[in-house]
Order: C-alpha cells, then structure tokens, then sequence
C-alpha cells in the first residue's frame, strides 16, 4: 500500500512539473518578430516591456478569427 | 469578384498555412476577406493597432510583423495604403507566409487586364464586295 502510494505521488508530482515546464515553455516562446523597411528586424521577447502591449494585440486578432 | 477578393482566394488557395486572412486600407477600412463581415472588422481593427503600437517601438519605416502567441501566429504587411492580416497556427514558416502574404497585396493592387480589342474583320464587307462584283 506504501509503495502504491508512493508511486501515484510521485506520477502526481512528475504530471505537475511537466505541465508547469510546458506552460513555461509555451510562454517563452510568445514574441512579437518586427522588420522594417531598411532591411533590420528586432525580435521583441514575451517578457520584455514592449512585448506587454504588443501581445495583447496579438491574441486580440486571433481571437478575432476564432470568435 | 474584384481583384481583391480573387487575391484573397488564390492566397487561400496557395497556402495551406493561412487561417484567415483580410485586406484594409490605411484607414481601417476592410477591402476583402476571407472571414464574415463582423470578424473581418474586428481582426482589420486588431491588426491595425498592433502595426501602429509596433511602429512606436523603433524609429524607421515598419513593413511588416509576426506576432506569436500560444493560440497561433497573426502576420501584418503593409504597402503602401494596403495593408493585409493573416491568422496561422502554430509555428508556421514564417519567411513562406509573409512572401504569399507580399504577392497577394500585389496582385490585390494589379489593375485588371485591358481586354485585347481586335479589329473587326472586314471580310464580311469583302465577302461583299466580291459577291457584288
């Protein structure tokens, strides 16, 4: 019964943490790649500041489609 | 259907990666879409205030943007007064989306083709001619 135990505890465990690193994950990679006319691009990370109004905007045109 | 309109449809049809995808003007203005009426505003009005708030991150003319998220990626490119938006899923090859994305705005401001106007045959008055001599 110990061992049964144990072994659910630590599938629990293992399932939170994988969904925690996925969801990390995904969030890293949220970003916003801007390119202008001279031929320059800047790749605008999720967390930076900018990212923070950009964002928004992204998923509000998304959801816009899929409304 | 405008030129517009059959841009948008050959973009759909050419590529595979694109959800949705409309055509407006600087104003706003939706010229064609792919989505129903009210959709189509609503992701024209979206796609224009994330160029605008993209233009203020840097000085320099702005062509276009990816923008990423969890739910998919949204693309904008701009020429001149048109500008289109497209939706795509995940992770799609960007560089392959925003070349369909530039050939359709370009097609879209095609004039349409002058119909070749041949000159009326005149062997009917030949026929004529040589049937009354």
């Amino acid at each position: 019964m110990g061992r049964r135990r144990l072994v659910a505890l630590l599938l629990g465990a293992g399932s939170l943490l994988g969904l925690g690193l996925y969801a990390k994950r995904g969030h890293r990679r949220e970003r916003v790649d801007l390119y202008f006319a001279d031929g320059s691009m800047i790749s605008i990370a999720g967390d930076s500041p900018n990212a923070a109004r950009l964002l928004p905007l992204t998923r509000d045109a998304l959801r816009a489609v899929r409304a | 259907m405008d030129r517009a309109e059959q841009a948008l449809t050959e973009l759909t049809e050419i590529s595979s990666q694109v959800a949705a995808a409309v055509l407006f003007d600087k104003s706003g203005k939706v010229v064609a879409s792919t989505l129903p009426a009210e959709r189509a505003e609503r992701l024209a009005s979206s796609a224009r205030a994330l160029l605008e708030a993209a233009q203020e991150v840097r000085a320099g003319e702005l062509t276009q943007l990816e923008g990423v998220s969890g739910e998919g990626s949204v693309f904008v490119v701009r020429d001149g007064d048109r500008v289109i938006a497209a939706v795509t899923g995940h992770e799609p090859t960007a560089g392959l989306v925003f070349y369909d994305l530039k050939s359709c705005l370009r097609r879209a401001a095609e004039e349409p083709k002058a119909k070749r106007r041949t000159a009326a045959k005149p062997k009917s008055k030949r026929a004529k001619s040589s049937g009354s001599s």
